[in-house]
Order: structure tokens, then C-alpha cells, then sequence
């Protein structure tokens, strides 16, 4: 049954500010680095994760956006992420160590799903988990495949967005999906929304 | 809902440039593994494709040297399933890429590519434009599952008619950043991986590229239906997986609720099997949780090795191929009891008839998928 589902809650993460809906709640001087941004906001949010700072940068974003998007989540709320660069961070660090001692603690984050690992770690979900790549935001794509989740009962709400992190930069936009609210779960809101 | 089935397929590896013979080297036991130096590494087992081979193959393709070796693999293998469906028109179609690493070999000093042909973008690239595809084909990295979840994005996407057909390929290298990463684990056998057996040691890393077709139209003969799929994380850790087996039993209680049929009714589980200690105990547990202990299952990495990204896609169709002609593979390697539940492994390829079978599949980020297959007599 073809039915309406709805974006109840938005979060960005781009040049050091964090948005909530359109309304910028945290930032921080925009000349520190990425990882003392990571920290501050870490920090500011008060969250606890205690493996935090062991984690790559994709995995500390996507963290820290999650945890603004919403404080609990059903514990089948599906994951449905996408990005340009994979795991290029965390690649980059392991290919530099292969000829000298390559690490464990580095080579398990050169996949992009490791943060679906950790957000379900946090969140405690056992759900379904679904990581694309593409090199501009897919949003019909995104929320075609997040809808039919929904709608075939595989999840009872999500989180879908994008979460780049590449050697030069970042940008994240998570947004929580759900069966009732205020603004109807479409490509071009999920669209206007990440380009805004 | 409509129906989905898988149809025609193509398994480009070690063992074989097409289905056909990747199938008869199974029947015959015959392992890809072989003994390879590293001067990283020292020595170790993997499953590589002759690059000599592969360039014979790509012969009769446009254009050899304007792609990587993975390029090659995947195109040949997706050229053969689209050449049997030249009359539909690709914009029905959708191409869906499954990869954990893609060109990774590319980040390498050495490698004759830049490094910007390692960005998995580029991959789907090269690839529309080869086929001239309309779209840019989806790219699914999710790893070790990447292969069946693409299968499951092809079948989500059919289901609800953005596409009547899908062409899903699977494709990952053995890499030294793959080789060192899982070396680095000590998670790599000193010699050929043995699933579920008690002196296994750990996996080998394997290479090749398989692809399917995917479509809402009932094939006429030996009708191969998706009856359920479903993933589940175990959230527990990134790299272990979970004690109880939460997640793969999830996936699989999932994946029976959507088909509406009974643990009981599976006649053969092709598990992931990748002979660490760690995932296939987990796995026996999970199988045992299920009621699904006295099930004939097997694993075919010992044929294969672990071929990431393209695993849970070659196990699929071989899921397909058991169903199709009611045969199962013997699970090579398998020599005694190794986990704390005992299953039903599979010891001889044998006749044997078959209607449902269960495709598994489990990976780093905690990840777990299952799908159902059912053959539909007539």
C-alpha cells in the first residue's frame, strides 16, 4: 500500500557548523582541524561513546550527526548512506603503512560501512544497513530505496543521507525518517534540503 | 508485489571465464588457491586470475588497455548476461556495481593508473561507458555482503517498478592493501582455508567478478524466484562478529517472514563460511538458533577464497545453479567437526533435489544479509 512518509528531523555538519533544521547550534573557529572540531563537538553534545576517539574521521561525523539528529532511535530504524569518496581517509592511511606495519585499528576502517557499525553500536539497532557510492548525492535514488524499506516493513523508520569525508574536506547531511510529521519524505525535499 | 527472479549469469575467476566452466571445476573439487611470494608478507595462498588469460579474453572486447584488470572482469562478465537481452532497451534496466575496494590496486606506486581510477565513481564510469548505459550504474560498498545486498537493491527496485530488470555485478582484487590489511588480523591461512573445520586457521583472499540477471519476467524454464531478503547488523562490534550470532539470525528470521515459509522448509544453506574461528562459529550458532542444524550446508571459499565484494554474489548464483539442476557442492575443505554446534556440511557433490535455498552472508561493520531462492515448478 502506497502511503506518505515524513522527514521529522535534519542535521548538517559542513565548515566546522552544525545545523539542526536549518538552525545553526554549534560551531567552532573554522581554521582548527577537522579532528579538534570532531573533539569540541564531541565535547559540546556531551556524548558518550567511548571508543570515540579511536575512530575515523567518516565514523566522528557521522556519530556526532547522529546523535544531534535524534537521542534514541527505534531499534529498527534502517541506515541508508551514501558518499563520494568511500573510505579515501582511512584508505589513504593504510595503503602508507603497507610497507611498514600495516595496522588493524586502521585497515577496519577502510570500508564505508564501518560507521553503520558504530551508529548501530551507539543507537543499538539491528537493522538494515545499505552503503552507496556515487559522486553527487543520488537523492532520488536515496530516498526511492529508504521508501521501499518502509513500505515492505523492513524497518518502522530511518536515517538516509550523505556522509562525505575526503582528504580535503567534509560534509554531512543525515535526516530521520518516520511515519508521521510535518514535511512529506520526497526527492526533492531531500534534494533542496542537501543543497541548501 | 511482483515477482523478481534471477536468470542467466556469468562467473569470471581463476577457475573459469564463464559460469559454465567455473561449474565444471567445482563438480571436479578444483581449488584457485595458489602459493604466492610477498616481500611484505612473505608467503601466502590466494586465488588470482591469470592476467595473461584475461587479456586473451578481452580480445574479442574493445580496447584492453583503457582498463584495469577489475574493469575487465566486470566487463566481461556483465557483457556476457546483457548479450542474451540485446531487444530490451537499457533505459529498463538498472546496473547495480557491488565492490568493498574497487581499483584500490591503483593507490600503489607502481600501478600504471592514476590514483583517481581508485575513487569508486571512476569504476561506474568506465562502466556506463563501455556499455553506453544511460545512467551511471549504482555502486553498493558495503562489505563482505556487498554482493547479495546488491542483488537485494536490484530486487527492491524491480519490486516497485522503477526498473523491470537489473544486471548485478560483483567484482574486488586480491590487493596487497586487501593482503596486508587481513594480514595485519593474522586472519590470513597458512594454506588453503578450510570452512568449518576444527585446524582452520583463517581465509584466503580470492578474485573475481560475477554478475546476474535480474527481472520481473518469468524466465520459462527453471524459474529461479527471490522470496525474501533481508540484512541486520549485529551491533556488537566492527570487526568480530557477534557471540549469539544476533544479527545473521535476524537476517535470516527476516528473510522467512517476508518468503512466509518455515526454517524447515530450506533445503540448502550456502553459508559464508570464511574459516576464521571466529565467523563460522558464530555462524553454527546462528544456523543452530534457527532449528537449522540438520540443513545441508556448505561454503565454497576453499574453492574460491574469500572474493569480498563479489563472495556473496558467486555464492548466489551457485545457490542457483544447486537449485536448477538439484545438485549440491561438497564443502571443500571440510575435514572434521570445528565449531562448538555441529551442522550438516556438505561432503560429497551429489545429486540431491532441491526447491528452497538460503544464501548467506556476514561482514566487518557488523553486517549480515540473507536471501531466499525458490525454484517454481511447474
Amino acid at each position: 500500500m502506497k502511503r506518505d512518509w515524513y522527514i521529522t528531523s535534519s542535521v548538517k555538519l559542513k565548515k566546522h557548523q552544525i545545523f539542526k533544521d536549518d538552525e545553526l547550534i554549534f560551531k567552532t573557529e573554522p581554521h582548527i582541524s577537522t579532528q579538534d572540531f570532531l573533539k569540541e563537538a564531541y565535547r559540546f553534545f556531551g556524548i558518550n561513546y567511548p571508543k570515540f576517539h579511536k575512530m575515523d574521521v567518516l565514523c566522528k561525523l557521522g556519530m556526532i550527526a547522529s546523535c544531534v539528529l535524534k537521542e534514541e532511535y527505534p531499534k529498527d530504524t534502517a541506515l541508508v548512506f551514501q558518499n563520494a569518496s568511500s573510505s579515501e581517509v582511512s584508505d589513504t592511511q593504510h595503503q602508507e603503512s603497507i610497507h611498514n606495519f600495516p595496522s588493524p585499528a586502521t585497515f577496519v576502517y577502510t570500508l564505508p560501512n564501518i560507521v553503520m557499525g558504530e551508529l548501530s553500536i551507539k543507537h543499538e539497532l539491528q537493522s538494515e544497513n545499505a552503503f552507496f557510492v556515487a559522486e553527487d548525492f543520488q537523492a532520488q535514488f536515496i530516498q526511492n530505496y529508504t521508501q521501499s524499506l518502509l513500505e515492505q516493513k523492513k524497518a518502522s523508520a530511518a536515517i538516509c543521507g550523505w556522509l562525505e569525508a575526503n582528504l580535503d574536506d567534509y560534509y554531512l547531511f543525515l535526516n530521520y525518517i518516520e511515519p508521521r510529521g510535518m514535511h512529506i519524505f520526497s526527492a526533492e525535499t531531500l534534494l533542496e534540503k542537501y543543497t541548501q | 508485489m511482483r515477482k523478481v527472479y534471477l536468470e542467466n549469469h556469468q562467473i569470471v575467476s581463476p577457475l573459469g571465464s564463464t559460469s559454465q566452466e567455473n561449474i565444471e571445476a567445482v563438480t571436479q573439487g578444483k581449488s584457485a588457491m595458489q602459493s604466492y611470494h610477498s616481500p611484505f608478507m612473505g608467503d601466502y595462498v590466494a586465488g588470482k586470475i591469470s592476467e595473461i588469460k584475461l587479456q586473451e579474453r578481452f580480445k574479442r572486447l574493445e580496447n584492453a588497455e583503457a582498463y584495469t584488470k577489475l574493469e575487465k572482469m566486470m566487463i566481461l562478465a556483465v557483457a556476457e548476461v546483457l548479450q542474451a537481452h540485446q531487444e530490451i532497451p537499457k533505459e529498463k534496466i538498472v546496473f547495480i556495481i557491488a565492490t568493498t575496494k574497487g581499483n584500490v590496486d591503483a593507490l600503489a606506486e607502481e600501478n600504471p593508473f592514476s590514483k583517481e581510477r581508485a575513487k569508486l565513481p571512476q569504476l561506474a564510469k568506465r562502466l556506463q561507458h563501455y556499455f553506453k548505459l544511460p545512467e551511471t550504474p549504482i555502486v553498493v560498498s558495503n562489505a563482505c555482503i556487498s554482493g547479495g545486498l546488491a542483488v537485494s537493491v536490484a530486487k527492491k527496485l524491480i519490486q516497485n517498478k522503477t526498473y523491470d530488470h537489473a544486471v548485478v555485478v560483483g567484482g574486488d582484487l586480491v590487493s596487497e592493501f586487501t593482503l596486508t590489511g587481513f594480514n595485519s588480523f593474522q586472519a590470513l591461512a597458512k594454506g588453503v582455508c578450510e570452512p568449518f573445520s576444527k585446524d582452520r586457521t583463517g581465509i584466503n583472499i580470492g578474485e573475481a567478478a560475477a554478475a546476474v540477471w535480474v527481472t520481473s519476467v518469468k524466465p520459462k524454464e527453471e524459474a529461479i524466484e527471490i522470496i525474501g531478503e533481508a540484512t541486520a547488523n549485529d551491533a556488537n562490534h566492527i570487526s568480530g562478529p557477534s557471540r549469539t550470532g544476533e544479527g545473521l539470525y535476524l537476517s535470516v528470521q527476516k528473510a522467512l517472514q517476508e518468503a512466509g515459509i518455515l526454517a524447515s522448509e530450506i533445503d540448502y544453506i550456502s553459508a559464508h563460511g570464511t574459516a576464521t574461528l571466529f565467523n563460522d562459529e558464530m555462524e553454527s550458532i546462528a544456523f543452530h538458533r534457527l532449528g537449522l542444524q540438520h540443513t545441508p550446508l556448505n561454503s565454497l571459499k576453499a574453492y574460491y577464497g574469500h572474493t569480498l565484494g563479489a563472495s556473496a554474489l558467486l555464492e548466489l548464483i551457485f545457490s542457483q545453479v544447486s537449485l536448477q539442476e538439484n545438485r549440491v557442492f561438497k564443502s571443500l575443505g571440510y575435514k572434521n567437526q570445528g565449531t562448538s554446534k555441529a551442522l550438516n556440511m556438505i561432503t560429497t557433490t551429489e545429486h540431491k533435489s532441491l526447491q528452497i535455498a538460503l544464501k548467506t552472508a556476514s561482514g566487518f561493520g557488523g553486517c549480515n544479509f540473507a536471501m531466499l531462492l525458490k525454484k517454481e515448478t511447474e
